[in-house]
C-alpha cells in the first residue's frame, strides 16, 4: 500500500522532518537545559541487584530506598527522585545503564558497590560531563585519573588494607597470639586484585606482623567450586587464612574447609565484604561463626545512625541494619551527599552540581570516621575500619576496644556441626 | 608437591566431571537424534534445579530422590515442547532453530527471575558437609553421591538405547531419517520422545547439581557453554563422549587449578576446546562428517 493513499498514516516528510528537529534540539543540548532547571534531584542509582553480587547489591537498595524518607527528616526539602538501574554484576551492563540513566534525565549517578563497574562508570560520567558518586568500590586507580566529576566516600583498596592489617596487630595482641604463617586467598576482579597489590606493597613493610604470607591464591568471582583452592591452601598448613572475598565465594570458601576438615586459627578478611552479610549467616547457619571482617563499619549510637534505623525497620521491616549496615551506610552517604550539594547549589545543573558536591562538609555521618569532605581527587580521606566478628551468628564489633561490643576469639574454636 | 593433595584434587575433579557429563549428556541426545542443538539447555537446568527446591521444600524429599519426579517433570516439559513448538522447525534453516531457542531460554530465565528472584538459593541436606576419609583422602561424599547418580542415570540411558524397542527406533531416526519414515516409524514422535528423554537428563543432573552449587536464574547462559563444550569435545551425539568429555573438563580443570592457577581452570577448558576444534572437529568420540 502506498503511504500516501491513506490520510491517517504518517507522512514520510513529514517524520524525517520531526526526526531531524528532534535531532538538532539533542544536539544543542536541550535535555542538558531541562535536566538543568529541574526542581528535583534525578538520582540515577546504578546497583548489581542480579547477578552474583545480587544480594549484596539488594542490600546496598534498602540505603537507596530510605535515603528520601531520612532526607526529608533532615530538613532536604528539595526533592529527590531515585531512578534504579540494575547493573546486573557485569561492568558492560553497567557501562550501558549509565549512558541510559543520563539520557532518561539522571543529574548525578551513585553506586555500583564494585571497582570494575565503578572503573566504566566513571568513564561514562566523565564523557557526559554528569558527576558520579561511588557509594562502594576500593580500586585506588578510579580517583587517581584525574577524574573531574568522580567523587569516592570508601576507603582505597591501600586504606583498606593498612587499616585492616593494623586491627590484625590489635586482635594478636588482644588475644596474646602470634601466627606465624597466613595463606591468602583472594577473589580475581578489579577489587581482589587491588587488595592484593595492596598487600604485596604494604605488608613487606610492617614489622609488627609476626606472619609471612606463604602462598596466595586467586580465584575466579563466579566460581561455583573453591575444593581445588581449598586443597591448595589446606596443603600449606598455614596458621590462618586472610581473605579477600566476596559473598557467594565466601559461602563456598567456608563450606569447603568445613568438608575438607581443614581448621586453621581462624578466616581473616583485611577487609571485603561477605561474611557479615546477611546472606552469609542465612546459608551457613552456626558455620559462620567466628569469622572476622576488618572493614568500614557504623557508629551504632550516631544520631544518623538511629533514623536509618527507623526508616528502615518501617519500610522493611524484617531487615536488620546490623546485617546490611557498611552496605546501607555508604549508599546512603552517598545519596546524602548528592542532595546536600543540590541544596547548596540550588540547581540541578551538572557542573553547578559537580562543584558543591567538590565543596562538601558534612560532619553528621552513619559510617566511621572524618567528617566527609573531598581531597583535590575527589576521594574522602579518614574513613575507619573495625573488626567485625561473627559471634551468636550477627556481626560484633570486637575492636578497636573503645568500639567494643564483645571480646575477640582468637584462635577459633574447632568445627562442630550444629 | 605432597602425593595427598595430587589424590585429593584429581578425585574431586572426577566426581565434578561425572556431573558435567551428565549435565551435558542431555544436551547430545537431542542433538544426535533430532539434530537440533537446544540453545536453551541451561535454562532448562536452572528451570530443574528450582522445582527440585521446591519439591524437596514441599516433601521433604532428598535432592537424589527428587531427580526421579523432576526428570518425569521435564520430560513432559520437554516432550510437549517439542510436538508443539520445537518440531515445525527441525526442517527450517538452523539460524531460526537458533532464535527459537534463544527465545525460549530468555523466557526461562525472565521466568525463574519473576517467580524465584536473584537471590542464591540451594537445598540443605544432612550430609551437605560430610566427607569420606580414606588414610589422607577426604572425599566429598556429595560428590560421591552426585557422581553415583550420574553414572547410574547415564548407564539407564545407555541400555535403553541399546537394549529397548523405543531405544532402537530411536537410534534408527538418529541413523536414517529417511529409512526410518519408509518403514513406518513415527518420526515425529520419537523426535518429542528423545527431547523428553534430554530433558529428563537435564532434569536428574539439576538435582545432582543443586546438591554441589547454589543456584540463580541467570546461571542458565554459563550452564549450556559448559554443557557445548563438552558436547563438541567428545563428539556431537555421542552419548559416552559426553560423559568422557565431562571427566576430562572436570580433572582437566582440577589439575589446572593445582598445577597453574585456580583463576586459569576455565582457559584451560577452552584450550582444550580450541584443540580438539584444531585436530579432531568431529570430536573425541564423535563420528567423521
Amino acid at each position: 500500500m502506498n503511504e500516501n493513499s491513506n490520510p491517517r498514516w504518517p507522512k514520510r516528510r513529514r517524520i524525517l522532518k520531526a526526526a531531524a528537529g528532534s535531532a538538532a534540539l539533542s544536539t544543542l543540548g536541550f535535555p542538558a537545559i531541562v535536566r538543568g532547571q529541574s526542581a528535583t534531584l534525578n538520582v540515577g542509582v546504578l546497583l548489581p541487584v542480579s547477578g552474583t553480587q545480587a544480594f549484596i547489591g539488594q542490600s546496598c537498595k534498602y540505603g537507596a530506598d530510605v535515603a528520601p524518607a531520612v532526607l526529608a527528616g533532615l530538613g532536604y526539602s528539595g526533592g529527590i527522585r531515585l531512578i534504579h538501574a540494575d547493573t546486573e554484576t557485569n561492568v558492560d551492563v553497567a557501562r550501558s545503564r549509565a549512558e541510559k540513566l543520563i539520557n532518561d534525565g539522571a543529574n548525578v549517578l551513585v553506586g555500583p558497590f564494585d571497582s570494575g563497574a565503578a572503573a566504566a562508570i566513571a568513564q561514562v560520567a566523565e564523557q557526559k560531563g554528569v558527576p558520579f558518586v561511588i557509594n562502594i568500590a576500593a580500586a585506588p586507580q578510579i580517583t587517581e585519573q584525574g577524574y573531574k566529576f568522580v567523587f569516592r566516600n570508601f576507603p582505597t583498596s591501600p586504606e583498606l588494607v593498612r587499616n585492616g592489617l593494623a586491627l590484625m596487630r590489635d586482635l594478636f595482641q588482644a588475644t596474646s597470639t602470634a601466627p606465624r604463617t597466613a595463606v591468602f586467598m583472594h577473589v580475581n576482579d578489579t577489587f581482589g586484585q587491588a587488595n592484593r597489590k595492596a598487600i604485596d606493597a604494604i605488608l613487606p613493610t610492617l614489622n609488627y606482623l609476626p606472619f609471612k604470607v606463604v602462598d596466595t591464591i586467586a580465584y575466579d568471582p563466579a566460581t561455583k567450586d573453591l575444593s581445588v583452592e581449598v586443597a591448595k591452601a589446606k596443603a600449606t598448613n598455614a596458621d590462618f587464612v586472610m581473605v579477600v572475598c566476596r559473598l557467594n565465594d565466601a559461602i563456598l570458601l567456608r563450606r569447603e574447609m568445613v568438608k575438607q576438615r581443614w581448621n586453621p586459627m581462624g578466616v581473616i578478611s583485611p577487609g571485603s565484604p561477605g561474611m557479615y552479610e546477611a546472606q552469609f549467616y542465612n546459608a551457613l547457619g552456626k558455620l559462620s561463626e567466628y569469622c572476622i571482617s576488618n572493614v568500614p563499619w557504623y557508629d551504632p549510637k550516631a544520631a544518623l545512625t538511629k533514623r536509618i534505623e527507623a526508616a528502615m525497620a518501617k519500610q522493611f521491616p524484617k531487615e536488620k541494619l546490623m546485617f546490611h549496615a557498611l552496605n546501607v551506610g555508604y549508599t546512603f552517604e552517598a545519596i546524602l551527599i548528592a542532595a546536600d550539594a543540590f541544596r547548596r547549589a540550588k540547581t540541578a545543573e551538572s557542573k553547578a552540581l559537580t562543584e558543591a558536591i567538590r565543596q562538601t562538609d558534612i560532619k553528621e555521618r552513619m559510617m566511621l570516621g572524618g567528617p566527609l569532605k573531598f581531597n583535590a581527587k575527589g576521594q574522602v580521606e579518614g574513613n575507619l575500619s573495625a573488626a567485625i566478628q561473627n559471634l551468636n551468628m550477627r556481626p560484633t564489633v570486637v575492636l578497636p576496644a573503645a568500639a567494643a561490643e564483645a571480646s575477640p576469639v582468637f584462635p577459633v574454636p574447632e568445627y562442630k556441626r550444629a | 608437591m605432597p602425593l595427598d593433595l595430587v589424590a585429593n584434587v584429581l578425585i574431586a575433579g572426577l566426581l565434578a566431571g561425572l556431573v558435567y557429563g551428565l549435565a551435558a549428556l542431555g544436551l547430545s541426545v537431542i542433538f544426535g537424534v533430532v539434530r537440533v542443538v537446544n540453545f536453551a539447555h541451561g535454562e532448562m537446568m536452572t528451570a530443574a534445579m528450582y522445582l527440585a527446591i521446591v519439591l524437596v521444600g514441599l516433601t521433604k524429599l532428598d535432592p537424589l530422590v527428587a531427580a526421579v519426579p523432576v526428570g518425569a517433570i521435564l520430560f513432559v516439559f520437554g516432550y510437549a515442547l517439542q510436538r508443539g513448538l520445537i518440531n515445525a522447525f527441525v526442517t527450517r534453516p538452523e539460524y531460526t532453530q537458533f532464535m527459537l531457542l534463544v527465545a525460549i531460554a530468555i523466557i526461562l530465565v525472565n521466568a525463574q527471575l519473576m517467580i524465584f528472584g536473584p537471590n542464591a538459593r540451594n537445598v540443605q541436606v544432612d550430609y551437605a558437609l560430610d566427607s569420606f576419609a580414606i588414610g589422607a583422602l577426604i572425599v566429598d561424599k556429595v560428590r560421591v553421591y552426585a557422581a553415583a547418580a550420574a553414572i547410574l542415570v547415564a548407564a539407564a540411558l545407555f541400555a535403553f538405547f541399546r537394549y529397548t524397542l523405543v531405544g532402537k527406533s530411536i537410534r534408527a531416526c538418529a541413523d536414517n531419517y529417511l529409512g526410518a519414515q519408509v518403514v513406518g516409524l513415527n518420526v515425529k514422535r520419537l523426535y518429542a520422545l528423545t527431547f523428553g528423554l534430554g530433558a529428563a537428563c537435564v532434569g536428574a543432573a539439576g538435582c545432582m547439581m543443586l546438591l554441589l552449587v547454589d543456584v540463580t536464574p541467570v546461571q542458565g547462559p554459563a550452564y549450556t557453554l559448559l554443557a557445548f563444550i563438552i558436547v563438541i569435545v567428545g563428539g556431537m551425539g555421542s552419548l559416552p563422549g559426553a560423559l568422557l568429555a565431562g571427566v576430562i573438563i572436570g580433572m582437566s580443570e582440577a589439575i589446572a587449578g593445582l598445577l597453574i592457577a585456580p583463576s586459569a581452570k576455565s582457559m584451560v577448558t577452552f584450550a582444550i576446546l580450541v584443540l580438539v576444534l584444531l585436530f579432531r572437529p568431529q570430536g573425541l568420540l564423535g563420528k567423521q562428517a
